[in-house]
């Protein structure tokens, strides 16, 4: 990049001071109560909205400068990517499947947030906060964009891609994180700051974009790591953005402790529920694995978010509630994942399949404690019945979690041979969970996730009624394409065929 | 100590930029991965302008940046020398 830098006739701090905070004013007509309504009803006291800084002191003209810059090197790659057959270059095309998990249950996610940020951007008095806001708004507006851009792509010639905004609404794997997302979008504006802006920017999305988009550099896919990385460059802005505001409230008023104490144990928990998928697709999905799951979660977990609560342990602020729990599940959560998702493949807009023995092997190198003692022998079983012509499909229905709304696949946090299970019953109504951590943010707003709307409930419910043809017809799901098993699909055979004609004159 | 880090898109932007980095922060390790380059310092990193321009040998801006970042760790200060993370604990 050949980028003129003019001469500097403010400093930055100057700068920052003038495009942000001299852009603010009082109001006069209405008291500041009335324009910011929503600040007070949660509990966080605020004494002096001014002492908040965004450490970056990006200003609005720089904004658009980087930013710009950053959507001409992904559209120069894309259109490279569109140019030259991009998606026959791809190690093969089960990793398609990583993709298709991508765009139906994250990019809308972005969207989601980009919508969250801009409320934001209104409803805190701050102006540097509202600025950043407004930033990390248009910027995820952009992440949702860029993907559905690059992934349309793919949509052009391979099954599962066609109807991302109706498995958003309505499909049973993507209600988790569309739950995640309205959960946090119907909090107040600090809490909603802590979900996504904390827990979600700073302690996950290092495990959803780097070693995943790595992944996807090292499985030759060249559009995903360039959206990838084109959005995580924001990210390292809204993580910046996250701890900032969590150590803004924590030095306002030491009564905000316990309340921000409660939304990190939350949001930690919710967040975590939600990498379940994440570990999945890079132990399982990804042909040319970089790193697995238990060695991404070691470096940005463990080391990164124990030095992020150390940093904080000097405010009063405790490593959340789950985390021993979530350690605990590190070894065992993209098995269980991956033999759910392979179980009910007839209902996914995706394939899925058994691991190959060389990967089986990768798999019990990465996880010598829990592999081939728990999961190779089911894998086992499931390529016997595969091979009998019986292959298993779980026509049962999974119970639901009421918080998260992953199917109760988990095992106990101590015991990986039973299932985890725990249920509460409030106004006569029962209610389950898939985990303590899930069961406790229940207990503490039951009047809020007893509205959950839930996949499941919904498919006995008219215009449905049980029927699963109907089903997948409201779910755009397209039988014998976009569902069931990789081994003999059209994906298989079109990328097996598109690719030899690339490299044969026939 | 607790670790920062920054990860860098691995291109010919970043390759003097890490250049730099390195030779500020000799308790640097750099990890090369699959198109990016994580660069882990105990306790604090600082950037700096002027070295990064001895590499490259014209003016940079350090908001500049943003447009190779991929990610980092540690709380942030910027201004127009130098960028530092830091841990404090």
């Amino acid at each position: 990049m050949d980028m003129q830098v003019a001469k500097k006739k403010l400093s930055l701090k100057e700068k920052y001071k003038l495009l942000t905070r001299d852009l603010g004013w009082d109001t006069t007509y209405h008291t500041k109560d009335e324009v910011f309504p929503y600040v007070q009803y949660e509990g966080i006291k605020i004494h002096d909205w001014d002492k908040w800084e965004d450490p970056f002191r990006l200003t609005m003209d720089s904004y658009w400068k980087y930013q710009a810059e950053k959507e001409r090197k992904f559209y120069a790659i894309i259109d490279a990517h569109a140019q030259n057959n991009g998606h026959l270059n791809i190690t093969d095309a089960r990793y398609l499947s990583a993709l298709k998990i991508f765009l139906q249950a994250i990019s809308p996610g972005e969207y989601a947030a980009g919508k969250g940020f801009a409320r934001m951007g209104r409803e805190f008095p701050g102006v540097g906060t509202q600025v950043a806001c407004q930033m990390q708004s248009i910027d995820e507006i952009r992440h949702a964009q860029t993907q559905i851009h690059a992934l349309s792509n793919y949509n052009k010639f391979y099954n599962g891609f066609h109807a991302f905004a109706d498995a958003r609404d309505r499909m049973w794997y993507c209600t988790l994180p569309r739950s995640f997302f309205d959960d946090a979008l119907s909090s107040g504006p600090f809490e909603f700051m802590i979900a996504i802006g904390f827990s979600f920017e700073y302690v996950l999305t290092n495990l959803l974009f780097v070693p995943f988009m790595s992944g996807a550099a090292y499985n030759g896919d060249m559009a995903t790591v360039t959206f990838g990385f084109s959005a995580q460059s924001d990210e390292a802005r809204h993580m910046t953005l996250g701890l900032e505001c969590i150590k803004f409230m924590l030095e306002q008023d030491p009564a905000n402790l316990p309340i921000v104490q409660g939304w990190i144990d939350k949001w930690f928990w919710r967040g975590f529920r939600l990498l379940g998928v994440v570990g999945t697709m890079m132990d399982y999905m990804l042909p040319k694995r970089v790193m697995s799951w238990r060695e991404a979660w070691n470096i940005y977990g463990v080391e990164n978010g124990g030095a992020l609560f150390r940093d904080l342990a000097r405010y009063g602020i405790r490593p959340p509630k789950g985390w021993d729990d979530a350690e605990k599940g590190i070894d065992h959560m993209s098995h269980q994942f991956m033999l759910a998702l392979y179980q009910y493949n007839f209902g996914t807009a995706f394939h899925s399949w058994i691991p190959s023995e060389d990967e089986m092997e990768w798999l019990s190198k990465k996880y010598p404690e829990t592999f081939d003692k728990y999961y190779r022998p089911r894998w086992a079983h499931l390529s016997k019945l595969k091979a009998a012509g019986t292959p298993f499909a779980n026509m049962g229905l999974a119970k639901l979690c009421q918080t998260c709304q992953i199917p109760t696949v988990f095992t106990e946090p101590d015991d990986p041979t039973s299932i985890c299970q725990r249920e509460t019953e409030y106004k006569g109504e029962k209610y389950h969970f898939c985990s303590d951590g899930c069961q406790h943010i229940f207990e503490n707003e039951p009047e809020k996730y007893i509205q959950a709307w839930l996949p499941m409930q919904q498919l006995f419910q008219a215009p449905i009624n049980g029927d699963l043809g109907a089903w997948m017809n409201w779910v755009s799901l397209i039988p014998g394409k976009d569902n069931g098993d990789f081994d003999g699909s059209e994906d298989e055979r079109n990328f097996a065929a598109w690719r030899q004609q690339a490299t044969s004159n026939q | 100590m607790s670790t920062v880090f920054i990860a860098l898109q691995a291109n010919e932007d970043t390759r003097p930029i890490i250049d730099a980095i390195v030779q500020d922060n000799p308790t640097a390790t750099v990890n090369r991965q699959p198109a990016m380059v994580k660069i882990d310092v105990p306790g604090s990193m600082t950037i700096k302008r002027e070295t990064i321009e001895e590499h490259i040998g014209r003016a940079y801006d350090l908001q500049e940046l943003q447009i190779n970042l991929i990610t980092l760790s540690g709380n942030v200060d910027e201004d127009e020398d130098s960028f530092t993370l830091r841990w404090n604990s």
